[in-house]
């Protein structure tokens, strides 16, 4: 590095000085949100409370149906969305032409962008009433899906426009067919990019809240069929802080268990794509 | 190879199956949001049809049961939360960035990335616990009671923060390199590079960033709508109990009935068109960013 | 390295594409198809829907095969899924309106609607006057009603709740007059906004106050105008604003849904009402 003049080096460290608080500040502010959570949540964690049902309004007991509903709803949204996300994704990288697959992926950044609360109104107004499914598991789950579903194709389909192209000319030449290529050449390749966009659809969806208290609803107790309510993690959340004095405690646990459910999730994609996608590259 | 060569005709049989199947689910994943937003639409049809749209802004109140619809303080509301939070999150969002870019170890800034990252993930009815039980009793000790316009702005600062900082921090990074070391061959301090090299040539990325993260405030509904207060009126103080109209429509749809909830809708819609004005910013101003 | 026959890889993504279509499609239909339960369905009241949800429990114990599901929302929304038959039963925690005489309701507790303060305010007993005056916004701090120096953070129920029209009528207020601090929806929401802030009141059904202070809450019921708010005053009738807990259905109600109803009247139930604080109803 070059001897800088002094003033400059003056300015550089009045500059760095000033940045390294307000990044200070920000990390000090999430270490005080995280550091909260931990702390209240912990006193209230146990085995009990993740087996156990909530009793007296869920100041006591534990989350266990609100644990499963929140998988149920979760199984739905993946079941629908991420078929769904792959095709349109395969159709984008595949078959679409420049300005259909504009039209789409604008379409697509549109509905990213849409509010929860929006999908909710939806979500209550179509699977609700319309398609008469009721405050249900499947309701929550379809309009879940509707949310994630932007996430899940553009992940993908970053994965499968990064399969290089040769391998595809390369397929063409030995006249394999368009279903036998995709099949055995672009998606193992894209399979990282898709386990990506199915995680960070997991993300999403367990963290919603607004969009499921009209659609799910918020029955606390174990669903026994999707076609049940069932109250997720998030809004047992809501309910306890908001509507349940001396909630604060159990409150507090619940977010802990989902946080630390989403970073979880977080941290197995990420393991997830190292393990794969780094033999790969290393025998090749 | 050998893969096992059926029948050329049985082949494109299954390469039009195929296409069927793709062309459809992508029909399905452009359209939604077309359809999404018919869909809102025609369930506010009734309001708009039967409801003098000036109403929205002269009508004496909010007061749906008595058929008062006004809901100017609401769209109000909506935006003063999102100005004040976005003027927080703004410039320590981008501070954020710039110092992981440029003046951040490598391994501290990766370690803050990260960090990030896991706040970007947070739930937003976490934010909203948290707001509740740790702001809204601080601010409340100076002016009562706590919620209000503050307190939602500071939780949805919080909650943009990691997209503004993410956002800026990817548009840094993509600075050309040659740009930068040109600058510090013409013996510019980082400063200087910083702040007159990179930043200009990263605006439309991070501008691009700003306006999705404003997008998201405008949406949002559980923080605020556990810390707002949810009293409807103008926000005349930053101590003012408001409802914006994410927090409305939670509050309403359970029992909205007939006009009511077509009002709802309406509202929904309003907002869609808000965000999609946003987003249509946003696209525009970084137009390499969406032919990805 | 073998590679899988074409065909197999046509049936899966036909499988897929079936798969998708039944997802999507499917979805319409399937409700025809739940399992042999009868499910009982009460929406409405927040006030009403602990005790019903206990009232279910123990209805569920003896009916085996009958699944009751409560959910709030209030009563306007008891009254509108019981017309549109959302819900099979409504709850709600006031009389019919003259409008909704398409209704029939059932009576299974009384309740009274209690002013509450936090247990630090020194404040004991207020006016109806003095109320009314607070809530219009006329009186604005404790100390104009011989209480401490302060703000009166005043708290109001939101539009569609009982509560709100119970507490209207009796201190003729309209709701464009009422001067709120904060709006909140649920009884338990107004608690916990009371026991978070020393300087707030706030109007919640008195059952539900008992219980939270039984449970330690720091809240405290207020006099109004001499008369003690609690459970005895609402039972013997000198509290004068109560209000009965009705369920209620839109044509007649049988099977499972009227064996609930008869089970919710019956004296089997009293000591779930007397445990949430209300008043049993007497037939």
């Amino acid at each position: 590095m070059a001897e800088p003049r002094s003033h400059t080096q003056a300015r550089d460290f009045w500059t760095a000085t000033v940045l390294w608080l307000g990044a200070g500040s920000v990390l000090a502010l999430l270490a005080w949100i995280l550091g909260d959570l931990l702390l209240q949540g912990v006193g209230r964690l146990s085995w009990g409370f993740l087996t156990e049902p909530p009793s007296d309004a869920g100041r006591s007991g534990g989350v266990a149906p609100m644990i499963i509903s929140t998988l149920w709803i979760l199984a739905i949204c993946l079941a629908t969305a991420v078929p769904l996300g792959l095709a349109a994704a395969l159709f984008l990288t595949e078959l679409a032409s420049r300005r259909t697959g504009r039209w789409v992926r604008h379409s697509l950044d549109a509905l990213a962008a849409v509010p929860s609360i929006v999908f909710g109104l939806f979500g209550n107004a179509l699977f609700c009433h319309v398609l008469g499914l009721g405050y249900s598991i499947l309701s929550g789950g379809l309009t879940l899906a509707c949310m994630v579903l932007p996430l899940v194709v553009r992940t993908t389909e970053a994965g499968l426009s990064n399969v290089a192209q040769e391998i595809r000319q390369g397929a063409a030449a030995l006249a394999l067919s368009r279903v036998t290529t995709l099949r055995t050449l672009v998606l193992p390749a894209a399979a990282p990019a898709l386990l990506v966009g199915l995680v960070l659809g997991i993300g999403r969806a367990l963290a919603e809240t607004a969009a499921l208290i009209f659609t799910s609803g918020y029955v606390d107790r174990f669903p026994e069929s999707i076609h049940d309510s069932g109250r997720s993690l998030s809004i047992h959340i809501y309910d306890l802080s908001m509507n349940v004095p001396a909630g604060n405690d159990t409150a507090y646990a619940t977010a802990l268990v989902l946080v630390v459910l989403l970073i979880a999730s977080q941290q197995l994609a990420t393991w997830g794509i190292h393990r794969w996608i780094q033999p790969e590259r290393s025998v090749r | 190879m050998t893969s096992s060569k059926p029948s050329a005709s049985f082949r494109a049989a299954a390469d039009r199956c195929l296409t069927v199947v793709l062309v459809g689910a992508a029909a399905i994943a452009g359209g939604l949001v077309l359809w999404i937003v018919l869909f809102i639409a025609r369930e506010s049809m009734p309001a708009l049809l039967s409801i003098a749209p000036w109403r929205f802004a002269t009508d004496a109140s909010w007061h749906p049961q008595d058929g008062l619809f006004k809901i100017t303080p609401m769209v109000a509301a909506t935006l003063a939360i999102s100005l004040v939070a976005m003027c927080l999150a703004a410039p320590l969002g981008i501070a954020t960035a710039m110092f992981s870019s440029f003046f951040a170890p490598a391994r501290i800034a990766g370690l803050l990335r990260r960090w990030i990252e896991i706040l970007a993930g947070i739930p937003s009815v976490v934010y909203g616990l948290w707001g509740l039980t740790v702001l809204v009793p601080r601010i409340a000790a100076i002016q009562a009671p706590g919620l209000g316009l503050l307190a939602a702005s500071l939780v949805l600062a919080l909650m943009i923060l990691p997209t503004v900082a993410l956002t800026a921090e990817a548009a840094l990074r993509s600075v050309d390199e040659d740009l930068l070391r040109g600058a510090a061959a013409l013996g510019l301090d980082r400063t200087g590079t910083a702040l007159h090299v990179a930043l200009p040539a990263a605006k439309n990325g991070i501008f691009a960033g700003l306006v999705l993260a404003t997008a998201r405030a405008l949406g949002e509904t559980m923080a605020v709508l556990m810390v707002a207060g949810n009293v409807v009126q103008m926000p005349g103080s930053l101590f003012d109990s408001i409802r914006p109209l994410t927090a409305n429509i939670a509050l309403e749809m359970g029992y909205a009935t007939a006009d009511h909830r077509s009002v709802l809708f309406a509202s929904g819609l309003a907002l869609m068109l808000m965000v999609g004005l946003l987003v249509a910013l946003s696209t525009m101003s970084s137009p390499e960013a969406t032919d990805g | 390295m073998s590679f899988p026959k074409s065909p197999s890889a046509l049936s899966r993504s036909i499988a897929a594409a079936a798969f998708l279509i039944t997802t999507l499609v499917g979805c319409g239909s399937s409700d025809d198809s739940p399992s042999a339960q009868t499910r009982i369905t009460l929406t409405g009241s927040s006030t009403v829907a602990p005790l019903a949800s206990e009232i279910a429990r123990r209805f569920e114990e003896r009916h085996p095969d009958v699944r009751v599901e409560v959910q709030t929302g209030g009563s306007s929304r008891g009254i509108a899924d019981a017309r549109s038959g959302a819900a099979t039963l409504g709850m709600i925690s006031r009389d019919l309106a003259p409008d909704e005489q398409d209704l029939t309701a059932f009576t299974i507790a009384r309740d009274g609607i209690g002013l509450i303060i936090h247990a630090d305010n020194p404040v004991e007993e207020l006016s109806r006057s003095q109320i009314a005056s607070i809530f219009r916004g006329e009186i604005s701090n404790w100390s104009e009603v011989g209480g401490r120096e302060a703000e009166i953070t005043v708290v109001n129920k939101a539009e569609g709740r009982a509560t709100l029209e119970v507490f209207k009528q009796y201190f003729e207020l309209t709701s464009p007059e009422i001067r709120a601090d904060v709006v909140i929806g649920h009884n338990e929401q107004g608690v916990k906004t009371v026991a978070g802030n020393p300087n707030a009141l706030g109007y919640v059904s008195i059952g539900v106050a008992e219980s939270d202070i039984q449970q330690g809450i720091p809240i405290r019921l207020l006099r109004i105008d001499g008369m003690e708010a609690n459970i005895e005053t609402v039972a013997d009738g000198s509290f004068p604003i109560s209000r009965p807990l009705n369920l209620v259905a839109h044509g007649t109600v049988d099977g499972p849904a009227a064996e609930l109803v008869e089970f919710s009247l019956s004296e089997e139930v009293h000591d779930l009402i007397e445990a949430q604080r209300f008043v049993p109803s007497r037939r």
